[in-house]
Formats: C-alpha cells, structure tokens, sequence
C-alpha cells in the first residue's frame, strides 16, 4: 500500500509540489507553536528585568508597562544603600566558592578511588554513597541543624558549605567519568615512578577536565541556590547570603517599592545567567552525564 | 590475614575516599539516625522526655497534617505528569530541526531553571497580584473577570503548581532530546516504508526506545515535586486555611517556627520512608532496564 503511495507521488510532480508545501505548513505551525510556547516560559523573566528598570510608580501600574516608560538606574542604587546587598552578595560568592572548591577536590580523590582502584569493601561503601545520594536533604534538615548548633558552626560559612559538599552526586560523575580513561595510561606512569597523589594529580586532574568543568558548574548553581538551608542556619545580617537577603528586602520593599525586589532578583539570578551563557554546553552535558545510570 | 595484607596494599584507595566518607558520615548518615532518635522525644520546659510515638500519633490526629499529605500528593498527582507529558511533547516537536533552532529552544525552556526558585516566585507574587498584577490584566483583555489568585482557596494550591512547572520542563526537555537523537534513524525509515504514521512511529519507535529517561523523569520529578516548599513559603505560608500546606513547610513551620523539634523529626522520619520506597522503586526498574 505504502509503495504504492510512494510511487504515485514520485510518478506526478503535483504529488511532489502538494507534499512540500503541506510539510512546509506543518512546519511553520511547528515553529509557531513552540514560539509560542517558549514566550510563555519567558514572560515572568522579562517582567522582572523590565520591572528593575521600572519607576516606583510604573511598577504598580494599570495598564501595566510592557516597557519601561522612564527607565531608571534608581531601584539598584536603593538596593545597595538601603540594604547590606554587597555584603550578601560576597557571601554567596564565598560559599559557592568553597564548596565548589571542596566539592572538586573530594570528589576527584574518591571518584579516581572508585573508578580505578579495587580494595576490600569497595562494593558496598559505593552503595553506601548512593543510597545517600538519593536521600532528600529536607529529611535530615532539624537534625542537621541541631548538629550545626551543638558543633557551634551556626551562622557560619562552614554550616554553609559542609552539608553540600557531602552529596556526593560529584562522586558519581566523576567515577563515571575517571572509568573511561585508559588503565594503561595508569600503569606507564606508575613505572616511570609516579607516587598515587602524582597520579591523581598529573593524570586524573587534567583528563577530567570536562566532567570537572560540569561539576563546578553545577555545584556553584547547587550553592547559590541553597536557599531552604541557607533560610535556616544563617541568622544574622553578615552571614546571610544573597537570596536570604533578597526575602528580606521583599519582605521591607514589596508593598512600597516593587522595582527594588526586581533589582534584587536581577542581581541574585545574573550570575546563574552569566555562567549558563557562558558554559551552555557543559550544562547539557552535565545534565545528560548526571542521568546516566545516575 | 590476606584480607588485611589486601587492605594494607590497596591503602591509597581507603586514604582517597576518606574525606567524602568522613563529610557523609557526619552529614548525611548521623542526621538520619539523630532524626528518628529525636522523633521519640519532646523537649518540655527544656527537659527532654522519651514519648514513643506519640509525635506520630499527634501529627496524624492534625488537620494540617493530614491536609499537606493531600496536598502533597495533589502537586506530585497534578505537577509530575503534566512537566513529564509538556517536555516530551516539546522534545518531540524540537528533535526535527536544525542544530541552531534546537539550540535556541533549548536554551528558552531551561532559562526558568538557571533563575532560581526564589527569583521566580518574587516575580510570579507580582504577577499574580490580584491589583497590579499582570495576570488579571491579560485576563481583562479576553473579557475574564479579575481572581485573587493566591488568596483563593480554589486557585491558590493550582497557581503554585503552575508555577513549579514552568521550572521543571527545562531539565526533562534536554534528556528527552538527548534520548530521541540516539534512536536509530533506520527505524524511522522502514516504519516509513511500512505506512506507520507520525503517531505510530512515535509511539511503537520513540516511546519504547526512551524509556529509561521516561522513567528517570518520573522518579526524579516525583521526589523533587514532594519536597516543595521555596514557592509555598514565600507566596502563601501555607495559607490560606492550610490550602498550600505541603509536608515539608509543615516540617519547616514545625521546627523553625514553633520549635517543635520532636514532632518535625518525626515528620522528616515519614518523609524519609515515603522517598526511600519510591527510590526502591526507581531502583527496581533501573536494574531490570536496558543499559543506555
């Protein structure tokens, strides 16, 4: 039936002419669909860049402004004199830092363990990790808390960093990704003499340069937005780190002056855009390696 | 003996996995047994008391309680197959075209992922703004009378939920894509050949062949859709009349608001059991799958 259909349109040049057009409508309905759908997406980040730039007056206004009428720089200027944001904003970036820091350096040791190493228990202390992994951060969120506490790290950086840096989801993609490096590479330099951290360091290092790039990235995306823990063991001005402090300001400004809590947001959210412009491919990648046999 | 003269040899591999097991121990496997040893106390005029379980009996004799578990399950039930069947649905439209075209939509539908949760929900309060807000103007527009959205008890619980959607598409979308560029172009052809149409080929072809990310989708949403809380506490606190109340800002409110540490242990204990059988489901299916 279908080779007969085949045929016939090969056989008459209209068939041809009446199926690329009809294709080329299916595809243009496509594009207009997920067009459309992607502004649907798009529209509350608009709003809130534009909202940024909105006066106090614009902001509440009906009609709403679909573009600022009289944009203006005033909404961060208030932010920063109003409110300790410099200080919100170099904790964030300390404690993202130093857990992406942490995370890499931890994670190359056992992920090159795992991946190329065999020794008594190494089967189970793996599923031990994953099991773990697995674990939702919320569940063991008082107890947590209360062992921050009674560890006297409450409202410090390190109550901040540790409890990421134990996940150990960068374990796993860097086992995974440590396996797929040649053994033989291994063996030749242990007979030229290289010593296990020599190993690590002038071979597992610089070859899993791709999985360690995903690995920062995303660690840094985890960090900044921490925000459930971060709510929870900061509670002073200076340890709060950016998104905490943006709360606050919502929580003074939202009724008064809506562009100040965009500005707010704009900043919280453009160091995530910078990084996911500038490393998009490690993204996806890090996204797809994350799934694999998780 | 030749176990120990093993582990002696292989030292460099315990001396590796040091760290990350010292940091697990510590923070991730002593908190779980902290948790359910703190779920069988109450702390009464500072002295601490053994009760048993009667912070468990106590949670589930309350309204809110019993109303987050409904609501809980009404986000997972609602949020996890519409995200699954939108990102498949987008994955499939996208996958036919061009490197640049699935670029650009690509990037489009993870945006609301890189902007973080709490951005979003600031922006999506305005929004939903039943004075100012731009959602009762656009409904203005097509002649829909104004809502308030956030304070009704019929709209309040949807609204977050559509919410979390908008950011838990990007992620699905990009393995989807991923999954259906690695079907074999040759099973689309002779399916072609066959007379099997577009439906056909995406449901005896694509589906079956994706199905480990299907899955993983699922399993992945479902655990993170029941740890919602960033949009419930900043938009509705749970309100109004525990209309957003889920399991986790319960917790919250249990520990950090009223100070009732034994119950929100007891609390996270449950939540605790219901992620672990939904984890050992998701490991079931993953070692009776095929390997991708």
């Amino acid at each position: 039936m279908a080779r007969i259909a085949l045929d016939r349109s090969v056989a008459s040049p209209g068939g041809i002419l009446r199926r690329l057009t009809w294709s080329r409508a299916l595809l243009a309905v496509r594009y207009l669909l997920l067009l459309a759908l992607a502004l649907g997406f798009l529209i509350p980040l608009y709003w809130m860049f534009t909202g940024a730039f909105k006066t106090q007056g614009s902001s509440f206004a009906v009609p709403p402004e679909w573009f600022p009428k009289r944009p203006t720089l005033a909404n961060f200027e208030l932010l920063f004199t109003r409110h300790p944001t410099v200080r919100w904003f170099a904790n964030s970036m300390v404690v993202a830092a130093g857990t992406v820091f942490l995370t890499l350096l931890f994670s190359s040791l056992a992920g090159y363990s795992f991946a190329k190493k065999r020794f008594p228990g190494q089967q189970a202390l793996f599923w031990i990790l994953l099991a773990t992994m697995m674990m939702p951060r919320q569940v063991t969120l008082v107890p947590l808390f209360i062992l921050m506490r009674q560890l006297e790290l409450f409202n410090t950086y390190l109550a901040l960093i540790l409890p990421l840096v134990s996940w150990p989801f960068g374990v796993f993609l860097l086992r995974q990704f440590i396996q797929s490096l040649p053994t033989e590479l291994f063996d030749a330099a242990r007979i030229d003499g290289a010593g296990e951290v020599g190993l690590w360091w002038h071979i597992v290092m610089p070859l899993s340069r791709p999985a360690l790039g995903s690995l920062a990235i995303f660690t840094f995306v985890a960090s900044w937005n921490d925000f459930f823990w971060q709510v929870v063991v900061t509670r002073t001005d200076t340890m709060r780190t950016l998104p905490v402090g943006l709360t606050r300001v919502a929580e003074q400004e939202f009724g008064v002056n809506l562009g100040i809590v965009m500005a707010g947001a704009v900043l919280t959210s453009l160091p995530l855009f910078a990084m996911f412009f500038a490393f998009q491919n490690y993204f996806i990648k890090g996204i797809t390696m994350g799934a694999v046999k998780g | 003996m030749t176990v120990l003269r093993q582990i002696y040899r292989e030292r460099w591999g315990y001396y590796f996995i040091t760290p990350t097991y010292l940091l697990t121990v510590l923070f991730a496997v002593a908190p779980v047994v902290m948790g359910v040893y703190f779920s069988l106390y109450r702390t009464v005029r500072g002295q601490s008391r053994y009760v048993g379980f009667d912070n468990y009996l106590r949670l589930f004799r309350e309204e809110a309680f019993q109303r987050a578990i409904e609501n809980t399950l009404y986000f997972v039930l609602l949020i996890v197959p519409l995200a699954l069947a939108i990102s498949l649905f987008l994955a499939v439209l996208v996958s036919p075209l061009g490197t640049k075209a699935q670029t650009f939509f690509r990037i489009a539908f993870y945006l609301p992922v890189v902007a973080s949760p709490v951005v979003l929900s600031l922006v999506w309060l305005w929004i939903y703004n039943p004075v100012y807000g731009l959602l009762n103007y656009l409904l203005k527009l097509v002649g829909l009378p104004p809502r308030t959205w956030l304070s009704d008890l019929g709209t309040a619980l949807p609204g977050l939920a559509v919410i979390v959607i908008t950011w838990s598409i990007g992620q699905p979308l990009i393995l989807f894509l991923a999954a259906i560029g690695a079907v074999p172009r040759d099973y689309y052809e002779a399916a072609i050949i066959d007379g099997g149409n577009a439906w056909q080929r995406f449901w005896h072809i694509t589906l079956p062949l994706i199905q480990p990310t299907t899955l993983f989708v699922l399993i992945t949403n479902t655990i993170g859709v029941f740890q919602i809380w960033v949009v419930i506490h900043l938009m509705t606190q749970g309100g109004p009349f525990y209309a957003t109340q889920s399991l986790v800002y319960l917790l919250y409110q249990k520990a950090f608001v009223a100070g009732r540490f034994g119950e929100a242990s007891a609390l996270g204990v449950l939540l605790f059991v219901i992620i672990m059988a939904i984890a050992y489901i998701q490991f079931r299916f993953f070692s009776r799958s095929v390997e991708y």
